[in-house]
């Protein structure tokens, strides 16, 4: 079920002005690929083109083609909401819905969507994807308590379990731990790791050991100056990226010296 | 002199000086509404008892009578006013907030509601009149009417509130709904209201304290009358504001009853808005979302 996904030549723009310019990656089915770079570089935006999520944006559009499984996202008969059931998010802050108990925010997808369940068929759902995002030895026991009760990291694993629980192909996640404390964020790595088996994973970071630790490719973006789009400077093999990259930028930016 | 060594007097002197400023001007305050409310709870309780919530006044001269057909009266232009008004300065604001973002339709609603929020009641009165004498002619009283004019003075409180509160609502949560292939108009029905329905609640509650009180455009529209009205469609129909101010400026003789019957009912109308208020606060706690910590 997991995808590959194919950019071709993206650009992408508010209003008129261009944020990120050409891109063109191939993203690997199940495999964890790291979006790094300094903060305005375009790759959160880049990240959020990839389920159409920038569009919420008032005058946000693209130019070029993403693929994914070799369907175009921006084709004409392609309604964004049925891109996002297909490639799922994960923000920087956890955001779990406040007014709902912890079963329910998992179930958030289904029931905002009004998807009739059966409840036992309701209670696997929700089971499989704690487990998933290995939350479940720790709520077990209060799933009809609000999510808003539990910590940090906890919250984070309920919306992954969320994310996962419409059965996305692709995750994008968008800085996931950088709210998180140095234990918690460990968690979701491990997270990270068990999850690539079955989806294939992007993930915007700040944090180049992290970026080095999960995943298996790295892509580094750049921008040219103040006021000029971002775009991808290079892209490859994490381990290659981190130690022979092939542009003097991605080894400036690794080694700490700008950024 | 260095800094350490500023007389330590003189701050405590200044600091003394302001809290008795503070203090003075929140006693001050204070003293209205206490005032307010001692001479209503005063002169008003002897006029309540069984008979005065039962009874209208018809065919009532002097002593005994009620307030029943001016209580209906109230409750049920102030319920049409809700039912009228709630729709559309929620829908208002949920368009300005979830749809408007930086079109010139929206700024111009929003400056519309500003202007609205400073119409003065009469002019609202009048406005429903002329409305209602476009369809029935001249002379027209019914109160539907009042209900209408109590709308144009509450939707733009309606539409300010809901506003304030729908914009608290964090966006990353309206983010997350459409992460997971949500749509619009559900993300909003099924997020960002229950998210926000006890602000919205308290808000509606309190814009019809506002409302419930007004005299001038019931005046004109609704009139006043001593016998009981369930028809908000046809004939006057008596409200308690413009009762206490009819029992006042033309009280009959002797002038002791009926007056009586004034403060009974300013105090009774006290009684609503303060029981509003209890339900806005129950309802604002019942709603909220409830975290563990």
């Amino acid at each position: 079920m997991a995808t590959s996904i194919d950019v071709s030549d993206l650009n992408i723009y508010y209003g008129d002005f261009l944020a990120v310019e050409g891109v063109t990656i191939p993203i690997a089915a199940r495999s964890v690929t790291a979006f790094i770079g300094p903060s305005g570089c375009g790759k959160s935006t880049f990240l959020r083109s990839l389920n159409r999520m920038h569009e919420v944006v008032r005058g946000a559009r693209v130019e070029g083609k993403v693929l994914v499984d070799g369907e175009d996202l921006y084709g004409d008969d392609v309604d964004p909401v049925d891109v996002r059931r297909m490639v799922g998010m994960v923000f920087q802050r956890p955001n779990p819905f406040p007014t709902m108990s912890i079963y329910d925010n998992v179930l958030a997808g289904q029931r905002l969507n009004s998807k009739r369940m059966k409840k036992t068929d309701a209670d696997d759902a929700v089971e499989r994807a704690l487990r998933s995002a290995g939350l479940w030895a720790e709520v077990k026991d209060r799933l009809d308590r609000p999510g808003s009760g539990l910590s940090g990291g906890q919250q984070q694993r309920l919306c992954i379990a969320r994310a996962i629980s419409v059965e996305p192909e692709v995750l994008l996640m968008d800085e996931p731990c950088s709210a998180l404390d140095p234990i918690s964020t460990i968690v979701i790595e491990d997270l990270i790791h068990e999850l690539k088996a079955q989806y294939t994973i992007v993930i915007v970071t700040h944090n180049m050991q992290q970026a080095a630790r999960v995943s298996d490719t790295t892509a580094f973006f750049n921008l040219a100056g103040v006021g000029m789009p971002g775009r991808l400077v290079e892209h490859g093999a994490t381990e290659k990226i981190f130690s022979n990259p092939d542009e003097s930028a991605t080894e400036a930016y690794i080694q700490g010296r700008f950024g | 002199m260095s800094i350490l060594h500023t007389p330590m007097w003189r701050r405590r002197a200044v600091d003394r000086l302001a809290t008795v400023l503070v203090t003075g001007a929140f006693v001050l305050a204070l003293f209205p509404l206490f005032s307010i409310l001692w001479t209503v709870v005063s002169k008003g309780a002897p006029a309540l008892s069984p008979e005065f919530f039962t009874y209208s006044m018809r065919n009532v001269v002097g002593e005994g009578g009620g307030i029943y057909h001016a209580l209906v009266g109230t409750l049920l232009v102030t319920a049409a006013a809700t039912v009228i008004s709630v729709p559309i300065g929620l829908l208002t604001a949920i368009f300005l907030v979830e749809y408007g973002e930086g079109r010139r339709l929206a700024r111009w609603i929003r400056f519309l509601v500003d202007v609205m929020t400073g119409i003065p009641s009469i002019v609202a009165g009048l406005f429903a009149y002329a409305l209602f004498v476009v369809f029935f002619g001249e002379g027209v009283r019914m109160g539907f009417g009042g209900a209408v004019a109590l709308s144009v003075l509450m939707i733009p409180v309606v539409v300010r509130s809901c506003e304030e509160m729908l914009k608290l609502v964090p966006n990353e949560l309206r983010e997350a709904a459409y992460a997971l292939g949500v749509p619009k108009w559900r993300t909003v029905l099924k997020v960002v209201l229950p998210t926000s329905i006890a602000g919205i609640v308290t808000g509606i509650t309190l814009a019809i304290a506002r409302v419930i009180g007004e005299t001038a455009p019931l005046l004109v529209i609704a009139g006043l009358s001593d016998s009981v009205n369930f028809d908000l469609f046809h004939d006057r129909m008596a409200t308690l504001p413009v009762f206490a101010y009819s029992a006042v400026s033309s009280p009959g003789v002797p002038p002791g009853p009926s007056i009586d019957r004034a403060w009974g009912a300013a105090l009774v109308l006290l009684l609503i808005v303060m029981l509003l208020n209890l339900v806005a606060r129950l309802v604002s706690h019942l709603f909220s979302p409830k975290s563990e910590r």
